[in-house]
């Protein structure tokens, strides 16, 4: 593969649909055709080689992410794929990493950054509070800030200080901020070519738990419908999903904490009882119509979340739900959250998490005597 | 558009056209590396605050720091631009005494920083200027009013960035040096020859984002002048608690870069000196610093009081190193400006003071759902229900000051029965 990508000079350097589909084409070539089974982690890096092929403006940059492929290897072989030009590593310092993408950004280029760690994102906060949340309001629209500031996010890893952070309600609680967080394999590859594409920042939080969980999923299928979501103007943007229907409760969750509300449902179900989990996905913008559909349909909710409780998203769900589906609830609200404490040591970690038991514990208490 | 695929390989061309000023220094001169990256020994001042040419041995020059005096066009542009800026400052402090501005932090003093690092750009180029640099924004091409819309109070930003290639005047210091060198890295990654000038003070270079834009901007060999106004006070603070260097432009040869210091009220050797900074940026030398001595002749803002942390007698002795007046007496000991050029350019300056009286005098409608309209390209579902919760409030208000009025009306006309 050629490391020079050579196109029209068109503003902002959008390829042309013929170079697109020709790169497409190529990558999906390099692939094995039809449903396999991928990590996590392949998802991503997919996502971010099918990008970077359709536009050359796509750059990809942060710590380590060149020749070693990122401390977990979700930029593995950018560099070798795109060139240094195109993926390469940057000076260590995150403040630095984010204000030259807003600066990229505001000069035609669409740069993917990656904050190597939930915590070791905060000397970036001025420039992504300041300026990537308010360069579009503060214009009225003139300047687009067309970035991704990836962030491997949460615990469960056995992770040491600093490595483990829930960041995500910082990044909520600012306005203009998108911000995603994907829990299954095809949306790793999904919601992050759509934050790609978004004219609007996106705060892109993966649950580092979840980068070598596998599923079978087509590449082929997610690219299909990737471009046909392109040409109708259509996402799934801002939506949540059912991961696993019922009917006696409803599990909201997202990201990390999916995967065990998936098992606390299992685990219910043995027992007789059916619960709903709904997949937040998209933090910002919520989906209140999914959640509160499926609560007015089951009448009955715990918010599961592995950030702190107090101040928290799930906080914020609670509200939200309250406010719109009082008449339709049998019992208050649970939350099952880490506890309001700085992320624990390693051998600590499981006290803290939120885990199936609590989870049941939570259900059981939804006043079902009524 | 294409990107090369390694920051090492560059077209052909491009690469014959570039120089290196270190190495060129090194074998002209007989210098070292360091000598050539750190400023030279003395300020570079062309003109003395009597309006004098200084003789070349006593510009502040030395081997491989050589500056070339700007043409007559080049110093009477600057001239005009400088009459202009000192009205545009006192117009402004004016209107904010009257209560037509929230808050103006004046530039008055340092009209010759101003006006330097405006007219040192090309066109195609980028300045990244500060919540002071409003008269370099101007002077970059931006319309007044719209510049002025910040201060005003109708939104935080009133004209595009990328229509003058201004940056928005940057509040968070330092924030915006590193749009700057974003900027540049996507010019240099599509093969332009954009240069950026990223303008910051004295205090902002004890800021992380000051150390963090000179690194990066380094180790990528961008096109970045970073410009430093030393005005001696982040609003009460001297330089020297912000920093025991030799000088702040000493600071550039930590990162690889050339430093230089510069009188900041001798527009002469500003033009010169920032002149040659584009230049070399231009021509692949990587980035520079120049540092610019000045003095923020007024309070920080208008809600500032100088007098609590600094002398009456500091600030006479900056009278008389006035940008303007040393120009003036220069120019017009030089033939090139009498009575009636200056009436030409005087009016000028009247017609930009006057356009900026009548365009914040006026009553600007603010739009409420503005609010919603420009935080997300399109917006989400819950800022579709705010707004929507807003327009409701307005329109009850509106209704209800209706029947106030009518009742108003009504009583008015049984009192007059």
């Amino acid at each position: 593969m050629s490391p020079t990508i050579t196109t029209s000079s068109e503003a902002n350097g959008n390829v042309s649909a013929a170079t697109a589909r020709a790169a497409a084409k190529a990558a999906v070539a390099a692939e094995q055709a039809g449903p396999q089974t991928i990590t996590l982690a392949k998802a991503l890096n997919t996502a971010m080689v099918d990008a970077m092929h359709a536009d050359p403006s796509v750059l990809v940059f942060g710590e380590d992410v060149g020749m070693l492929g990122g401390v977990f290897r979700i930029t593995d072989g950018l560099t070798k794929t795109f060139g240094t030009s195109r993926c390469f590593d940057t000076p260590l310092a995150e403040s630095g990493i984010v204000g030259m993408a807003v600066g990229m950004a505001m000069n035609g280029m669409r740069p993917v950054i990656e904050m190597q760690f939930d915590a070791f994102a905060y000397p970036a906060f001025e420039q992504i509070v300041s300026h990537v949340a308010k360069m579009h309001n503060r214009t009225k629209g003139a300047v687009k800030l067309p970035m991704v500031i990836r962030v491997p996010y949460a615990g469960g890893i056995g992770g040491v200080e600093h490595h483990c952070d829930s960041s995500e309600a910082y990044y909520a609680h600012t306005a203009g901020l998108k911000v995603f967080t994907p829990a299954t394999v095809a949306d790793g590859y999904r919601m992050l070519r759509e934050a790609i594409d978004s004219d609007d920042p996106v705060m892109f939080m993966e649950p580092k738990k979840l980068y070598w969980s596998k599923d079978q999923v087509d590449l082929d299928a997610l690219r299909a419908e990737h471009a046909a979501n392109t040409e109708r103007g259509t996402s799934s943007e801002g939506r949540a999903a059912v991961a696993r229907p019922g009917t006696d409760a409803t599990l909201i969750a997202y990201g990390p904490s999916v995967p065990t509300a998936l098992a606390a449902a299992a685990a219910a179900a043995e027992e007789g009882r059916s619960l709903e989990v709904i997949d937040v996905r998209s933090i910002v913008p919520f989906d209140d119509e999914t959640v509160c559909a499926s609560v007015r349909k089951t009448g009955r909710a715990v918010v599961i979340a592995e950030a702190h409780g107090f101040a928290s998203m799930a906080s914020e769900i609670v509200a939200r739900v309250q406010e719109r589906c009082f008449h339709h609830l049998a019992a208050p609200i649970r939350r099952v959250t880490g506890f309001d404490v700085p992320y624990p040591a390693p051998k600590l970690e499981h006290y803290y998490l939120p885990g199936v038991d609590r989870i049941l514990d939570a259900v059981d208490d939804l006043q079902w005597e009524d | 558009m294409t990107i090369s695929a390694d920051h090492a390989a560059q077209p052909a061309a491009q690469q014959a056209a570039q120089q290196d000023p270190a190495g060129d220094a090194v074998s002209k001169f007989g210098i070292s590396v360091e000598d050539y990256m750190l400023p030279a020994r003395h300020q570079i001042q062309m003109v003395g605050p009597g309006g004098t040419l200084n003789a070349h041995t006593e510009q502040g020059t030395q081997p491989g720091h050589e500056y070339s005096l700007p043409s007559e066009t080049e110093l009477m542009a600057a001239y005009e631009q400088l009459v202009i800026g000192r009205r545009v400052n006192d117009q402004n402090s004016a209107l904010v005494r009257q209560g037509r501005m929230a808050v103006y932090p004046s530039s008055h003093g340092q009209e010759a920083c101003q006006v330097a690092a405006a007219l040192c750009l090309a066109e195609g180029d980028w300045l990244f200027p500060t919540y002071r640099d409003s008269v370099a924004v101007m002077a970059r091409g931006v319309d007044p009013v719209q510049t002025m819309t910040l201060f005003r109070g109708d939104w935080h930003g009133g004209y595009d960035p990328a229509k003058n290639k201004v940056g928005i005047q940057c509040t968070p210091l330092t924030t915006q040096l590193l749009h700057g060198v974003g900027v540049a890295h996507a010019a240099k990654l599509r093969g332009e020859d954009t240069v950026v000038l990223a303008m910051c003070g004295d205090g902002a270079t004890s800021e992380g984002d000051f150390h963090e834009a000179l690194n990066f901007a380094a180790v990528f060999h961008l096109p970045v002048v970073f410009f430093v106004q030393n005005n001696q006070y982040a609003i009460s603070v001297p330089l020297a608690h912000q920093s025991v260097a030799p000088s702040l432009a000493h600071k550039a040869v930590g990162y690889g870069m050339a430093g230089e210091r510069v009188d900041g009220n001798d527009i002469v050797a500003l033009l010169a000196v920032l002149g040659r900074a584009v230049k070399l940026a231009r021509e692949g030398s990587g980035p520079l610093l120049v540092e610019a001595h000045t003095y923020r002749m007024q309070a920080h803002t208008n809600a500032d009081d100088a007098t609590r942390y600094r002398q009456d007698s500091e600030v006479a002795e900056w009278v008389a190193k006035d940008p303007l007046s040393r120009m003036q007496t220069y120019l017009t000991d030089r033939g090139l400006l009498d009575d009636d050029r200056a009436a030409v350019i005087a009016e000028k300056a009247e017609a930009v003071a006057t356009q900026l009286r009548e365009g914040l005098s006026e009553e600007v409608p603010v739009e409420p759902q503005d609010l919603f309209k420009y935080v997300f390209s399109t917006p989400t579902p819950q800022l579709k229900e705010q707004s929507a919760m807003l327009a409701d409030e307005l329109a009850r208000d509106a209704a209800s000051t209706a029947t106030a009025s009518a009742a108003a009306a009504s009583i008015s006309r049984e009192a007059g029965k």
